[in-house]
């Protein structure tokens, strides 16, 4: 007979092992998926897991792997601090739109100064325009203990609905002759998220990833408030006695990661993106919960997958092309992934002990 | 703007349709949760159902045929969550959320080919004379099937919670699965009974979507129904009757935006549009006072130590 036998301590062996072992079983079963789609499985792997990194064209995707990943990282980093303390933020893609538009609009206030000011002020603006949307649910939680995961993701449709309004009225380009969208940030110095080091992929958004990566490190190892996050997390009944604040706990982690995520999208739309358009989101406020997880909610584990994440997108655009593999195999991939992680985490917290158990 | 060309017979009528896909998804998920769990993967559920029941239907020719495709990928979808929570002890929220971002681009993968089809029309009833009555006739006796058979579900599991031995048993899984656990209940298996009944209606609510309230297949279709439906268990305190008005009343929402925008009130049409969003969450802000009447194990997962 085989039963299940909780450990005594959660094995840390497994819970490193876990995402790679979920890796190797999702290609597996995405090739099989593959296969039943009529494209060459192993080719197909290939091309996702290798082609962007050593192929032919590395040299135009490797920086791709910074562009897509930085969103990935900046948002999941920041939802990693409350899932950690079980506070729910699933809304990080409405945040991101609202980043995006706050942080494009303050800029475009005052188009075309080309002050050198402009582009630290929609940063600001950008992480307020993420916070002050996270904020929503954290008050209403805190206030009136409203589901916060409902409440965000319904903020996500509110925010799209805003940001078609915006692309149609408010940011649309005086001189884009009716097209809905903004202006492009690309073409104005002063607001432009420029490669850092040409060819390279390196944006403000990428310095952003890595420093709030070390921040997060630093913030769950050696300070108070990331004990506090640990704690409620894995003891809530001992947070409560050791004193700790939940009120101040929620507003924290929605804050932060209202505020990461709204960075990422004022990043995009000041680089790669270029300007606000009415499908400017492309689900990564969604992904970065994949990441999040597949990174074993610590900063490091997610840089990692972030990186893993960002692979996944490219190659899989390049299997479209390459295969004609359709763009949804892909997103159904990057689920499997999230679906193969949770299910091994069993060996995280359980052992698989075969026989009768022993009398106690 | 003319108001004067909305008429509040067709508007009610409507409404009803509007709600159907709601009510279906919510009576299963307050199934689901009054055993104790919570399955945040009512709209990946959902989508699955839309495009499975419609591509039967597109297939066999038969529109109920596609219901019953759908009822069966909803369930399908859901044995996955209820191998993640209930077998291999996976946090419910995060199974929930996988099984979302998972059934939505799956649904995108096997709707590839039916963009832009028409499914096959179901019929709506018609009873002689009743039927015919002006104003009554259109609202209560002109529907399609599905709309009675969610009405019927409905008070099926009214009473089944309320007055049989399977509900007390059901309700006890939900409120104490430790308790139940001693009297000797199977718990694992209610619950997996329970997912998998909260997938089927999931799936058919998916399904009234694609096949008789569009009636196409696009891609994200649902757009939230299914995160909807969940906040209207909270809403419907884990009542089934109170689901049923609570399906009405966004149901109502939803129609009423819709006609505003034909009918071209001033309010920009992503405003209107955005309503049925912001209202739930007014209404979530206004009943999560009173959280007594939740299932006291929602959410906590059960594993058998002896």
């Amino acid at each position: 007979m085989i039963r299940l036998e909780k450990r005594p301590q959660p094995s840390r062996a497994w819970s490193m092992a876990t995402p790679l072992v979920a890796v190797i079983a999702t290609m597996i079963v995405g090739g099989l998926l593959f296969a039943a789609l009529g494209k060459p499985p192993v080719e197909a792997i290939r091309t996702i897991f290798w082609e962007p990194l050593f192929g032919e064209f590395s040299f135009y995707y490797r920086p791709q792997l910074l562009v897509k990943g930085a969103p990935l990282v900046l948002i999941a980093i920041g939802l990693s601090l409350g899932f950690r303390a079980g506070i729910w933020n699933i809304g990080a893609e409405g945040q991101y739109i609202m980043g995006a538009i706050f942080g494009a609009g303050a800029g475009l206030a005052f188009y075309p100064s080309e002050s050198f000011l402009i582009f630290p002020f929609m940063v600001l603006a950008g992480a307020f325009g993420g916070w002050i949307w996270a904020m929503i649910p954290a008050i209403l939680k805190t206030r009136f203990g409203t589901n916060e995961i409902l409440v965000s993701l319904m903020l996500v449709y509110v925010a799209e609905q805003f940001l078609a309004s915006v692309s149609l009225g408010l940011l649309k380009n005086p001189e884009g002759f009716g097209f809905p969208g903004s202006r492009n940030l690309q073409s104005w110095d002063a607001a432009h998220n420029a490669e850092l080091l040409t060819g390279t992929g390196m944006h403000w958004g990428v310095v952003a990833a890595l420093i709030a990566v070390i921040f997060a490190y630093v913030l769950l190892n050696r300070h108070m408030t990331g004990y506090h996050i640990r704690l409620t997390g894995e003891a809530p009944r001992a947070a409560k006695f050791a004193g700790v604040n939940p009120t101040r706990l929620v507003l924290f982690c929605l804050g932060t990661s209202g505020a990461l995520a709204g960075l990422a999208g004022l990043f995009e739309v000041s680089g790669p993106s270029g300007q606000i358009s009415i499908d400017f989101n492309v689900g990564y406020g969604f992904t970065a919960i994949i990441v999040a997880f597949l990174g074993r909610l610590h900063p490091v584990g997610i840089l990692l997958a972030g990186g893993l994440m960002a692979l996944t997108y490219i190659g899989g655009d390049i299997a479209q092309s390459n295969l004609q593999l359709p763009a949804a195999a892909i997103q159904v991939f990057q689920g499997m992934l999230l679906f193969f992680l949770l299910a091994f985490d069993l060996l995280t917290n359980f052992r698989i002990a075969i026989g009768k158990p022993e009398v106690a | 703007m003319d108001l004067s060309a909305i008429n509040p017979v067709l508007l009610i009528a409507s409404l009803m349709v509007a709600a159907t896909p709601l009510l279906l998804a919510a009576i299963g998920e307050l199934v689901v949760e009054k055993a104790g769990v919570l399955n945040l993967g009512v709209e990946g559920m959902m989508i699955v159902g839309a495009i499975a029941g419609f591509a039967t239907a597109v297939e066999s020719g038969s529109p109920l045929l596609g219901f019953v495709a759908a009822a069966i990928a909803g369930a399908a979808l859901s044995i996955l969550f209820a191998i993640l929570t209930q077998f291999a002890q996976a946090n419910q929220v995060a199974s929930g959320l996988s099984l979302t971002l998972f059934g939505l681009g799956l649904s995108a993968l096997m709707g590839q080919s039916y963009v832009g089809i028409k499914p096959p029309q179901m019929g709506d009833i018609h009873i002689p004379v009743l039927s015919d009555l002006p104003v009554v006739g259109p609202i209560l006796f002109g529907h399609d099937i599905i709309l009675y058979f969610g009405i019927a579900l409905t008070a099926a599991v009214w009473w089944v919670l309320k007055y049989s031995r399977l509900g007390l048993v059901l309700r006890a899984v939900g409120e104490n699965h430790d308790a139940a656990h001693a009297l000797g209940y199977k718990v694992l298996k209610i619950r997996l009974a329970a997912i998998m009944f909260g997938g089927a209606c999931a799936g058919l609510g998916g399904a009234y979507i694609s096949l008789i309230r569009v009636p196409q297949w696009t891609e994200g279709m649902t757009a939230g129904i299914g995160w909807i439906a969940l906040a209207l268990v909270v809403f419907a305190s884990w009542k089934p009757w109170r689901a049923l008005l609570g399906a009405y009343l966004f149901g109502g929402v939803t129609v009423v935006q819709l006609n505003l925008q034909a009918a071209g009130v001033a309010i920009p049409v992503e405003y209107l549009a955005m309503s049925p969003y912001l209202i739930t969450i007014i209404v979530l802000v206004i009943l999560s006072a009173d959280k007594s009447s939740a299932p006291a194990s929602l959410g906590r997962n059960f594993h058998a130590s002896r």
